[in-house]
């Protein structure tokens, strides 16, 4: 492999480095222009006024894990179908439609039976009813 | 391969002179090609996330029966410019409770992963940096640090307000990215391929041949991809990470000065890209609806003047959508993701594949009109 096989993705990296260069050019130019007059009231986090209890790091909803458990499930499965979907149309016109549509299908009944699995545990429900969760997690 | 801007210039003879000069060192062309293009792309880009603030408010503006900005320039239109002189000059705060490396790096990571996304973008069949044969499949990956860099921020500034808008942009954008991602895998089944080119390409010819006529399921993708990415750029009526009614200012409440304006450019310009890769999935991108006998520099530009006018009008469409709808509640995001969206898309996925093989891969038109 040669060098010259990177250069497709040469352009992503440039573009990237002009982000950072634009960040800290900016930076850069309202340290020089912007006025530095630093106090302990003005760096209080805000709150409408209230002195600031406590940390905001403090523990959060169990929702969102849960919603980011069923994105990791979802969003691995998606990717797993992109090598089919991008053949798809090619083994279509090689004669093989049917068995790739069969397989693929089967693929996706999975993703389907993982919704609906999560569907009737009542995870989709952002604010998730004490019944459903009784009756399903006995 | 993939095939490139440089790939693209190479078919002309005044590249061969300046390739002459760099013989045996084909990668530092390619590099200053593509330092230059991208320049240009990025400030095209900033331009119009600049003018994109000032069409916001001046469409708002016409939407409320006000006259918006009308001070700096003419008609105000050199407002972005004053706004952003503004924001340098203004102090730079920084919660002393805060994370500070990750509240530096955040507005960068927003800034970084909206511009990677430009290298991909079809603006005509010659002027795009690369055509990536993994192209979709690339801009779904990197502009998903976006999310990264909302959850950052909101974390970073270890401010109430912004921790929960941080948390929400987080659970709203990973959400929403499964129906845009099934959305654009049912775009994928039809092209047969990933790379920009491939898809734009099969998209040639009169606005019937587009992917969103080419069966009743792709016009449904369609609507299921835009309302799916006015949520992953957190645009009203999806905007709740920076409800500014119940949130202050949700995940940037903390930042001033340049670095809040780092992240109000971020978005402009991710709502261009969103709405770009919409025009170039389902509108037919950059292409002619008939053949132009013209050289080929000028064919490139009104090719890029059609890809544009499609995003800028999608572009309004967004604006104007946010400021038609009110905003919708925490609940009731979720479950038009997970229980609309999402199923709609599934839906819509299978449908294509089903209607590829018993159609043999033929449209709507082809099989009403007969065609090729």
């Amino acid at each position: 492999m040669t060098p010259a096989n990177f250069d497709g993705l040469m352009p992503i990296v440039i573009l990237m480095g002009i982000a950072v260069a634009l960040f800290w050019g900016g930076h850069f130019v309202s340290v020089i222009l912007a006025p530095k007059k630093p106090s302990h009231l003005k760096s209080t986090p805000y709150e409408c006024g209230e002195q600031p209890v406590g940390s905001a790091w403090s523990m959060f909803n169990v929702r969102f894990y849960v919603v980011g458990l069923i994105f990791i499930i979802f969003d691995v499965e998606s990717v797993l179908m992109f090598p089919v979907a991008a053949i798809f149309r090619e083994l279509n016109d090689m004669g093989h439609g049917g068995y790739a549509l069969i397989i693929f299908l089967s693929f996706i009944s999975v993703l389907i039976e993982g919704i609906a699995y999560c569907w009737s545990k009542g995870d989709l429900d952002w604010v998730k009813s004490y019944q459903v969760s009784l009756k399903n997690n006995k | 391969m993939n095939q490139t801007i440089v790939s693209y210039l190479a078919q002309y003879e005044f590249f061969d002179h300046i390739a002459a000069l760099f013989k045996g060192n084909e990668s530092l062309l390619a590099f200053l090609v593509f330092l230059l293009v991208a320049l240009i792309i990025v400030g095209l880009c900033a331009t119009i996330g600049g003018l994109g603030t000032y069409a916001e408010r001046k469409i708002s503006a016409d939407i409320q029966q006000r006259l918006g900005p009308n001070r700096v320039g003419p008609y105000g239109i050199l407002q972005f410019l004053a706004d952003g002189v503004k924001m340098m000059t203004k102090e730079d705060i920084m919660p002393f409770t805060a994370d500070k490396m990750l509240f530096y790096l955040a507005p960068m990571l927003a800034l970084v992963g909206v511009f990677a996304t430009l290298a991909v973008l079809p603006f005509s069949s010659g002027f795009m940096m690369t055509n990536l044969n993994v192209g979709v499949f690339y801009l779904i990956a990197i502009s998903s640090l976006v999310g990264l860099a909302v959850f950052l921020g909101g974390y970073a500034s270890n401010s109430k307000w912004s921790m929960l808008g941080g948390m929400r942009g987080a659970s709203q954008i990973i959400s929403y990215e499964i129906p845009v991602t099934i959305s654009i895998l049912a775009i994928t089944v039809l092209a047969g391929g990933m790379s920009f080119g491939t898809i734009v390409g099969m998209q040639k010819g009169l606005p019937i041949n587009w992917f969103i006529f080419h069966n009743p399921f792709a016009f449904l993708a369609f609507f299921v991809f835009f309302t799916g990415a006015l949520a992953e750029t957190n645009r009203a009526p999806f905007d709740l990470p920076e409800a500014e009614s119940e949130l202050v200012s949700g995940y940037h409440t903390e930042y001033t000065g340049m670095r809040f304006g780092f992240f109000a450019l971020a978005e402009y310009i991710e709502v261009f890209v969103v709405c770009g890769v919409a025009a170039a999935l389902f509108l037919g991108g950059s292409n002619l609806p008939f053949t132009l006998e013209m050289d080929n520099i000028p064919l490139q530009l009104v090719e890029f003047s059609i890809f544009m006018s499609k995003t800028l009008l999608l572009y309004y469409v967004v604006i104007w959508i946010r400021w038609t709808f009110p905003r919708l509640r925490v609940d009731q995001l979720m479950s038009i993701c997970w229980k609309y969206l999402t199923p709609i898309a599934i839906f819509n996925l299978m449908g294509c594949a089903i209607w590829l093989v018993v159609f043999n891969g033929k449209s709507m038109a082809e099989l009403m009109f007969g065609g090729h």
